[in-house]
């Protein structure tokens, strides 16, 4: 668990970040969204003490990170840079094993592991050998996840970790990125701007300004009750997509007249479901009923 | 030493003392070039950290780089005496500029998205700095070796004149004594070995060399056989420290005559004579090669050794000038011949003791002179054409030239550019023969040991007194270069071998035949 408590950050005269305050807690992606420049690499960074906060204080399960060394703080949280930022001179295999290399793991299991999470990330197995410069940017963000995850810490601090990857993919990994086992077990925090990203991968979103917190609340929350307008012309572009991205199968269940066919039932949300049922024809009638039973899950939230 | 050797020939009859130099030409290289990593690797680091430094300690190498390497060996001399140390230590000093800026910018320009990603990974300052700027920033560090790696093979040539040897030894011998061969013998294997040491290091720099420790394991292999290439015996076996000039090195009324004459087989290190009688003086070299005439010897309290064997005749020295010149600026050589007998011994070494001890400028010695002789006469700001005025490197010359200077332009019309501190004999006189100037003082034991280098016999015959070398002399250059000896302006100036003077009383030397028993006895 990550607590921020009245943190500021200022560079020169300008706050980046003005006296927030939110918490993380386990077994959740907590996302940060806002546009760009409102703090938010800021705020992030200020958890593994890249960078020292004016003021406030911050917690880790309870300890100030204060009471430790950077270096030994650093090595049990994960972090993806929004660059990816690998060692140029270090192979895939050599990047992802920097902090086994400095745990001084034995090479077996840096191996496996290593393998193991290729696997799980989509990466071929081959690319070990190759130069960060040989991969697409795509790959090189994989590694960089790969890398974070490698140890288990039970942090994983992300800046913008999709970024360089298309819409389509983007949607892909995302799903397989919400159900690694890794994630299970730790406290994360994943920065984006992308709307859509954070009503994916977020179980709850916090919607910041220019420094400062907006709201803080569950991807059902953020559309249904908006703490202020900002809030809500923030989501209104995409807000009929955010809907039903915002819906999980469970949350329409009640609702639905019809049984869903077993590939449909493991969708993220409504919108993923909803995507599965069109494609088929022979589905059309399960697509009506969650469509119905949608509207009257949506009227819930609105009333 | 027949006049129509191939340089093949010399370089097979000279191959000892090549191989000899060839070995502390590296050796010289790369110990201080080890040293200049050793200090510069580190300092490049520091200033990439206190980034508050970086401008300061650049800009000190920068400004100790620009310091010529003759001026700086100069500087070298009293704290570090003469040999191989003052040569490192300069050859250091101009290494260190490219060693310590390459490494600055090699670090400081590591992508910062890197060096946050390995601090975000719980890397230290160190772990972050040798598994991930030093390894980033190789290539360019390598580069800036490479750039100092060549820079010290041309500076090292340079280390001969403070007795470190070197292919500067070939180099300036041949310079002075007129021997196309020796300065190739040296200057060809001092490019290869710029050329080869360029290319070695390209190769490492493209080979793709990352990590720190591989080159640090490289730059120990070279100096453990550096070290014991060092051991090698680089300077005199004597009981006296004896240095010698590279022109006294290859001079039959020099080292030459010594070996034949007087059977002494020295093995001197060979010297610049800019520094070799403060050498002598402050106790670093016992025996040197010198001028009768310097005034260094009387400054210093030095003594000359009596020639009781006749290997150094007397030389006059006169100013020589293309005839063709005489004719294309008449009256010149009147005006010159003005100073024709009026400089006797005591006189040139009073002056030459004016400019080397008292430190008065050549112009200030020459204008005094002239105007206590009567011949001083304020320059008629003349028109009618410019002659250009030589001189080779040392202090008599100067003030010669000088005199020159203002007799010329206080008696005729023409207008007088000096060219003043040429290298040697060779490049005075090429540069008179190509027109490049018109006149220098030279000596006549030069003309004819050096430049005409008649048979042993002919030597023999006409060194016997000065009048008659002159006459050989001066016959001779007017058949073969179409030269002019001017009329001699009276000292007699010829190579003598000098000490500290309460050293040879202590040891009981005045002749050069007591040096060769004290020197023999066991
Ligand atoms: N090191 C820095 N020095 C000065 N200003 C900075 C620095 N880092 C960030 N900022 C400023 O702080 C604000 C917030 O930056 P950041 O946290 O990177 O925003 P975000 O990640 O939300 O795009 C921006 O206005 C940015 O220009
Ligand atoms: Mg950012």
């Amino acid at each position: 668990m990550i607590t921020l408590s009245g943190v500021s950050k200022s560079f020169g005269t300008h706050k980046a970040v003005n006296n927030i305050s939110l918490q993380a807690n386990d077994k959740e992606i907590l996302v940060l969204l806002g546009t760009s420049g409102c703090g938010k690499t800021t705020t992030l960074k200020m958890i593994n003490r890249l960078i020292e906060p004016d003021a406030g204080t911050i917690l880790i399960n309870g300890n100030d990170i204060r009471n430790s060394k950077p270096e030994a703080l650093r090595k049990t949280i994960g972090f993806v840079m929004q660059h990816a930022g690998l060692f140029p001179h270090y192979t895939v295999a050599q990047n992802i094993a920097v902090l086994p290399a400095l745990l001084q793991w034995d090479s077996k299991k840096t191996k496996n592991r290593t393998s193991e999470l290729l696997e799980k990330l989509n990466l071929p197995q081959n690319i070990v050998s190759r130069y960060p410069h040989e991969l697409s940017g795509g790959q090189q963000q994989r590694v960089g996840i790969a890398r974070a995850l490698i140890a288990n810490t039970p942090v994983l601090l992300m800046d913008e970790p999709f970024g360089a990857l298309d819409t389509l993919t983007k949607a892909a990994i995302h799903n397989e990125f919400k159900s690694l086992d890794e994630l299970t077990n730790k406290t994360t925090v994943l920065v984006t701007h992308d709307v859509q990203e954070a009503f994916e991968l977020g179980h709850r979103i916090c919607l910041m300004d220019k420094g400062q917190i907006v709201q803080t609340g569950t991807p059902a929350e953020m559309l249904y009750h908006p703490a202020n307008d900002f809030v809500k012309d923030f989501f209104a572009s995409s807000r009929l997509v955010l809907e039903y991205k915002s819906a999980t199968l469970q949350d329409i269940l009640p609702f639905l007249k019809e049984a869903l066919p077993p590939e449909v039932k493991g969708a993220a949300n409504v919108w993923q479901a909803l995507q599965l049922l069109s494609s088929e024809n022979k589905y059309s009638m399960q697509y009506d009923a969650v469509m119905q039973a949608f509207s009257q899950y949506r009227k819930l939230q609105t009333a | 030493m027949t006049q129509e050797q191939t340089l093949w020939q010399f370089i097979a009859s000279q191959q000892d003392k090549l191989l000899a130099q060839v070995g502390q030409h590296l050796g010289l290289t790369f110990l201080s070039l080890l040293l200049a990593i050793a200090v510069g690797i580190p300092l490049g680091i520091l200033i990439s950290r206190r980034r508050r430094l970086a401008t300061p300690v650049l800009g000190i190498a920068g400004v100790l780089q620009t310091v010529p390497s003759i001026a700086l060996l100069g500087f070298m001399i009293p704290a570090f005496g003469i040999g191989a140390t003052p040569a490192i230590v300069a050859l250091l000093i101009y290494a260190l500029l490219p060693i310590i800026r390459n490494t600055y910018t090699g670090i400081t320009g590591v992508n910062p998205l890197v060096t946050e990603a390995a601090t975000a990974l719980g890397m230290s300052k160190s772990q972050r700095l040798f598994k991930v700027e030093l390894p980033l920033a190789m290539p360019v560090i390598i580069a800036g070796i490479r750039t100092a790696a060549v820079i010290n093979v041309g500076v090292a040539t340079l280390a001969s004149f403070v007795a470190a040897g070197g292919l500067g030894e070939f180099i300036f011998g041949g310079i002075s004594l007129n021997n196309t061969n020796m300065i190739l013998a040296g200057a060809i294997p001092a490019a290869l070995l710029a050329v080869v040491l360029d290319m070695a290091i390209g190769y490492v720099q493209r080979s793709g060399l990352r990590s720190f420790r591989k080159l640090l394991y490289a730059i120990i292999a070279i100096a453990v056989a550096l070290a014991a290439y060092f051991l090698w015996p680089l300077g005199t076996k004597n009981k006296l420290k004896i240095g010698f000039t590279p022109e006294f090195m290859g001079r039959q009324d020099g080292d030459l005559g010594l070996r034949q004459v007087y059977g002494m087989q020295l093995s001197p290190v060979v010297v610049s004579d800019a520094i070799m009688y403060k050498a002598a003086q402050e106790g670093k070299l016992d025996v040197i090669s010198g001028y009768s005439t310097d005034g260094r010897i009387k400054a210093f309290n030095l003594v000359v050794l009596q020639d009781d064997k006749n290997i150094f005749p007397p030389y006059y020295a006169a100013p020589i000038v293309k005839s063709e010149t005489l004719t294309k600026f008449p009256g010149l050589k009147e005006a010159l011949n003005l100073l024709a007998g009026r400089i006797n011994d005591s006189i040139m070494t009073s002056l030459n003791y004016k400019t080397e001890l008292l430190n008065q400028t050549p112009e200030h010695v020459a204008k005094d002179f002239l105007l206590s002789a009567g011949l001083y006469k304020a320059s008629k700001n003349g028109t009618k054409g410019t002659v250009r005025i030589g001189s080779k490197i040392f202090g008599e010359q100067y003030i010669l030239a000088e005199m020159y200077r203002i007799l010329i332009e206080g008696n005729t019309d023409y207008k007088v550019e000096t060219k003043t501190g040429l290298g040697g004999t060779k490049i005075c006189f090429d540069a008179l023969m190509n027109n490049g100037i018109d006149l220098y003082p030279e000596y006549t034991g030069t003309g004819l040991l050096v430049l005409l280098t008649p048979s042993q016999k002919v030597v023999n015959e006409v060194s016997k007194d000065s009048q008659k070398t002159y006459n050989y002399v001066a016959a001779q250059f007017k058949k073969q270069y179409g030269l002019e000896w001017l009329n001699p302006i009276g000292f007699n100036n010829a190579y003598a071998l000098m000490m500290r003077r309460e050293q040879a009383e202590k040891l009981h030397i005045v002749t050069i035949s007591d040096l060769k028993a004290y020197l023999n006895k066991k």
